[in-house]
């Protein structure tokens, strides 16, 4: 990267991204997006509660996470959780995607309108919907790991599986539909010609809805505020309850964990949409 | 595409699974809580359906319509700070050469991945009391009155001594925050608006004797203006209904519609009055949405080459 | 290599580009060294492949690039570093960048708004302008509601109107359609005489080139290999990039040394030895257009002729002409562009397989080197 090798081109009118004005921006901007959250990720090797001044390298931190037994348990709900939701959205977005891309059917424009409104809405919107929704149908309580967090699980499913639907139908997108009447001619039933030519084609999106779908459910703190219950805590709202006693390098470390989860997620999810291009602009 | 009745069984088996989770866990507490926005609460836990508009006129007193309106505004001060901020980003970006381009392009969206509730823990640590700012300027006072002194205009003559300043728990800690999570929000539609730009508008403008911001003004901001709506409205929404933000980093007087919705159904445990709430702001959020899609038909018209 | 004996202007040169590169990245090479002069009130093409270097030197000429080195030189001020927006020049781009949120009026209009001309002056040279280019009844569309070829028509007047020194003009014609090109090639002559503005125009067709302007620098690989006029570049071309980019030609590789003033001897299989007008000397092309080649049954006696046996291979008809392959036991046969003079189907059909004596004039035999 050339940002501190001096380029001998001189700088023409509408290179406007060489111009010193608009690097310094744009390295302000990253700055202040970026040293907050390096200041955190620094700071949790911190040997100081004081968290502002550096005293030393320690991970003693994270080994007090790690014996941290509320947070561990948490932890774990907020894996489980995740996974139960990266199932079942990536199975209901694949087959939302699936009918929208493949057939008309009245009412189309509103279903679809529909399908994109747990997108759209407040988050606290749909929070205190769900809290309703699950204390007055009766949804049972206090049931034994995993089915109590069974609740939250719902929740997040009905906001995950949407945003799959919008990754795997943009995969869709790219598939030329004279494959599937290739296989329907050499004889292929509806079904075969799902499994086997529409399937394989869609994988690159599943994964990518199915990453989508984990990370959203790993991070997010205003729906599940809202379902969970003393018993069923996860990690965000456990580092929340943290956040609000005060702020603490165990603090710092616990975020530095899902940092580094989303980032591996994420870093994983970029390269299957990398893919996911290079396939999509070949098969076409 | 084909009509769904050519493979029916085909299409139910698709279509079934995912319309009744929408409907029974999104359409079906949806609608509950609509149904509450009409009712009373009769007691502790006694609510009534009455079909009577009693929830929103009282959305509508003072109080609640100014909170209303101090969020539109808090919204509306961290739409204009990032499309300020975001626009010259997304010139350098867009004028960037393809590897530079993909590389700033992450790292835009990458804290959009990160955990919201990390991000603003995260400015906790810096602007709080004993926080990197405060703890920067401190220093800064230290080492500058120890300069002073050097030539006897020591101990706090001049300056100091250092009183941390307030910089969280108030209004502008809420901008600042709702700032910083909604920045990359603002980027990516204004970068696709401008990569759509055909460069030669530019040139075009530039060989006609225009000025760079002259040619910002009237040839840039007119053809982006479907992009610049587009990252208005999507900055806007979430800024709006935003809890975490103003709950970690506001103080007392800084409560946003959304916290005042989620106190309702926590503390002050009035169903009823904070499904009215949630409602007119999920109104709120559709005409925004309405406006976006207005614009984005303009776009479609206007876009030719 | 350039040559600009051949200018019809007189007097300053509009344009004089000095020692001109242009390296993108600090590694590829887009201009190379590059002299070149325009004269005033001229029609002036640059010709060449795409990635020749053309474009980029147009765009320097507009401002849009920056040289590495050298000087752009207009009008006697040394310009390479001025910004587009403070140069007197205007251009007509490929995709003609037609702003789509103004009316055509406002388009012509905003180049003479930035110059803060009087709103009475504009509306007059608005008017003018939309007449010249016959799109006086349309000045209250949208870009949107018009054809290709109108758009275009705008983006000439938008240009015009400021009345520039030099016009540049980007493949002007490349998005139109065959017929509408053709038309339109006339009318960019008819509109440079007009104005008298001089006008430089970057293309990739040749024959656009050729049928329009006054004189043509070939550009390939960043450096200009010829500048000439357009007979000149096509009868009598500089070396062989020239030659086989512009028409057809057949080339004969050969030998040559030097025979005396201004003549060199020329062995090449198949031909023998023959003495030629030329300088260059070492490896060489023999060079000979199609049409300027003649069949004949009988051995030629002219002894001012190159002649060689020939058989008949592939035979393309177009009407008035015959393209006819033959085979002269060299690795590429010698095309040859035969008029069909009579209207005697049998003398003018050629089978394959039938031997003829293949003969040009060695005056109109070129020796190229490069």
């Amino acid at each position: 990267m050339s940002i501190f090798k001096r380029n001998p081109d001189p700088i023409g009118p509408l290179d406007y991204s060489r111009r010193f004005s608009l690097r310094f921006t744009v390295g302000l901007t990253l700055f202040f997006l970026y040293a907050p959250i390096v200041g955190l990720i620094v700071f949790s090797f911190n040997d100081s509660r004081r968290n502002v001044v550096w005293r030393g390298f320690t991970t003693d931190y994270y080994v007090k996470l790690f014996n941290n037994d509320a947070l561990m348990l948490a932890f774990g709900n907020s894996l489980t959780i995740a996974l139960f939701t990266t199932l079942f959205s990536t199975v209901l977005g694949a087959l939302t995607a699936y009918v929208l891309w493949r057939y008309r059917f009245p009412g189309k424009a509103i279903y679809e309108g529909g399908m994109a409104m747990p997108i759209v809405i407040p988050e606290i919107c749909m929070g205190v919907a769900m809290m309703v929704f699950f204390a007055r149908i009766g949804w049972p309580s206090g049931m034994i790991w995993p089915f109590n967090l069974s609740a939250i699980t719902i929740a997040h499913i009905a906001f995950s599986f949407p945003f799959a639907a919008i990754v795997i139908r943009a995969r869709l997108e790219s598939f030329n539909p004279e494959l599937a009447e290739c296989a329907r001619d050499l004889g292929a039933s509806e079904f075969q010609v799902f499994r086997d030519v529409v399937i394989p084609h869609m994988k690159p999106g599943l994964i990518a809805g199915a990453l989508l779908a984990f990370t959203l459910s790993l991070d997010d703190f205003v729906i599940t505020f809202f379902t969970s219950g003393p018993d069923t805590v996860t990690f965000p709202v456990k580092i929340y309850s943290m956040v609000r006693f005060s702020v603490t390098p165990e603090v710092n470390a616990a975020s530095t964990v899902l940092i580094l989860l989303t980032l591996v997620v994420t870093a994983f999810a970029l390269r299957m949409q990398n893919r996911n291009n290079m396939l999509g602009s070949s098969g076409h | 595409m084909e009509n769904w009745k050519r493979s029916a069984q085909a299409f139910f088996a698709a279509f079934t699974p995912p319309t009744f989770w929408l409907v029974a866990f999104f359409i079906v507490p949806l609608s509950l809580i609509w149904l509450y926005s009409f009712s009373m609460k009769t007691g502790v836990t006694d609510i009534t359906l009455n079909w009577n508009l009693h929830q929103y006129a009282r959305a509508l007193e003072p109080l609640y319509l100014g909170i209303f309106w101090k969020s539109i505004l808090m919204a509306a001060a961290t739409t204009a700070i990032c499309l300020v901020v975001a626009f010259p980003v997304a010139i350098a970006i867009v004028f960037s050469k393809p590897t530079m381009r993909m590389w700033l392009l992450l790292l835009v969206i990458l804290p959009f991945w990160t955990n919201l509730l990390i991000r603003t823990y995260a400015l906790i640590a810096v602007l709080r009391t004993n926080g990197f700012i405060n703890g920067g300027l401190g220093w800064l006072v230290e080492k500058g009155d120890w300069l002073l002194s050097l030539v006897g205009l020591g101990d706090n003559t001049i300056i100091g001594p250092f009183e941390p300043l307030s910089l969280l728990y108030n209004n502008t800690a809420v901008v600042f925050g709702l700032v910083y999570v909604s920045l990359p929000f603002m980027v990516l539609p204004l970068y696709a608006a401008l990569d759509r730009l055909d460069r030669s508008y530019l040139e075009a403008s530039l060989d006609l004797g225009a000025g760079h911001f002259r040619t910002f003004f009237s040839i840039v901001v007119p053809l982006a203006l479907p992009g610049i709506a587009s990252g208005i409205v999507i900055t806007f929404i979430p800024a709006m209904g935003s809890y975490l933000t103003p709950d970690l980093l506001g103080g007392t007087d800084s409560q946003m519609i959304a916290n005042v919705i989620a106190d309702q159904f926590k503390q002050a445990n009035n169903w009823p009055f904070g499904a009215a709430l949630s409602f007119l702001l999920m109104y709120a959020t559709f005409f925004a949405l309405a406006v976006r899609a207005v614009l984005m038909r303009k776009e479609g018209r206007g876009d030719v080459k | 290599m350039s040559d600009t004996a051949t200018a019809p202007a007189t007097g300053e040169p509009i344009i004089r580009i000095e020692n001109v590169s242009k390296i993108f990245g600090g590694t590829v090479k887009a201009v190379d060294e590059v002299n070149l002069e325009v004269q005033r009130g001229e029609f002036f093409a640059l010709l060449g492949p795409s990635g020749c270097g053309k474009t980029t030197l147009l765009r320097m000429l507009a401002g849009f690039e920056v040289p590495t080195h050298g000087q752009v030189i207009i009008d006697g001020h040394d310009m390479s570093t001025v910004a587009p927006n403070k140069r007197p020049i205007n251009m007509v781009f490929q995709s003609y960048a037609v702003f789509p949120h103004m009316s055509v009026e406002q388009n012509v209009a905003y180049g003479l708004k930035m110059d803060r001309c009087p709103a009475k002056e504009i509306r007059e040279r608005v008017a003018e302008a939309l007449d010249l280019v016959k799109l006086g009844s349309l000045g209250k569309r949208m870009p949107d509601e018009m054809s290709g070829g109108q758009r275009q028509r705008v983006a000439l007047a938008r240009a015009l109107v400021k009345r520039p020194s030099v016009l540049l003009l980007d493949e002007p014609l490349s998005a139109l359609d065959a017929k509408l090109r053709e038309a339109m090639q006339l009318e960019l002559v008819r509109l440079q005489k007009t104005v008298g503005i001089t006008f430089v125009i970057v293309t990739h067709d040749q024959s656009e080139a050729l049928s329009m302007a006054d004189r043509i620098a070939v550009m390939n690989a960043g450096t200009v290999q010829q500048v000439a006029a357009p007979t000149t570049l096509y009868e009598a071309p500089a070396n062989r990039f020239v030659a086989d980019f512009i028409g057809k030609i057949n080339m004969i590789e050969g030998d040559a040394m030097k025979a005396g003033e201004g003549e060199v001897t020329v062995t090449a299989p198949g031909i023998g030895e023959v003495t030629l007008a030329g300088s260059e000397t070492g490896k060489v092309a023999l060079a000979v257009r199609p049409e300027k080649i003649f069949v004949a049954d009988n051995e030629p006696a002219d002894p001012n002729v190159i002649k060689v046996k020939g058989k008949v291979g592939e035979v393309a008809y177009f009407g008035s002409y015959s393209n006819v392959f033959f085979d002269i036991g060299l690795a590429q046969p010698l095309q040859a562009d035969i008029s069909n003079v009579t209207t005697d189907v049998e003398e003018i059909t050629f089978t394959a397989g039938e031997e003829y004596w293949v003969y040009w004039r060695k005056a109109d035999t070129l020796v190229l080197s490069g």
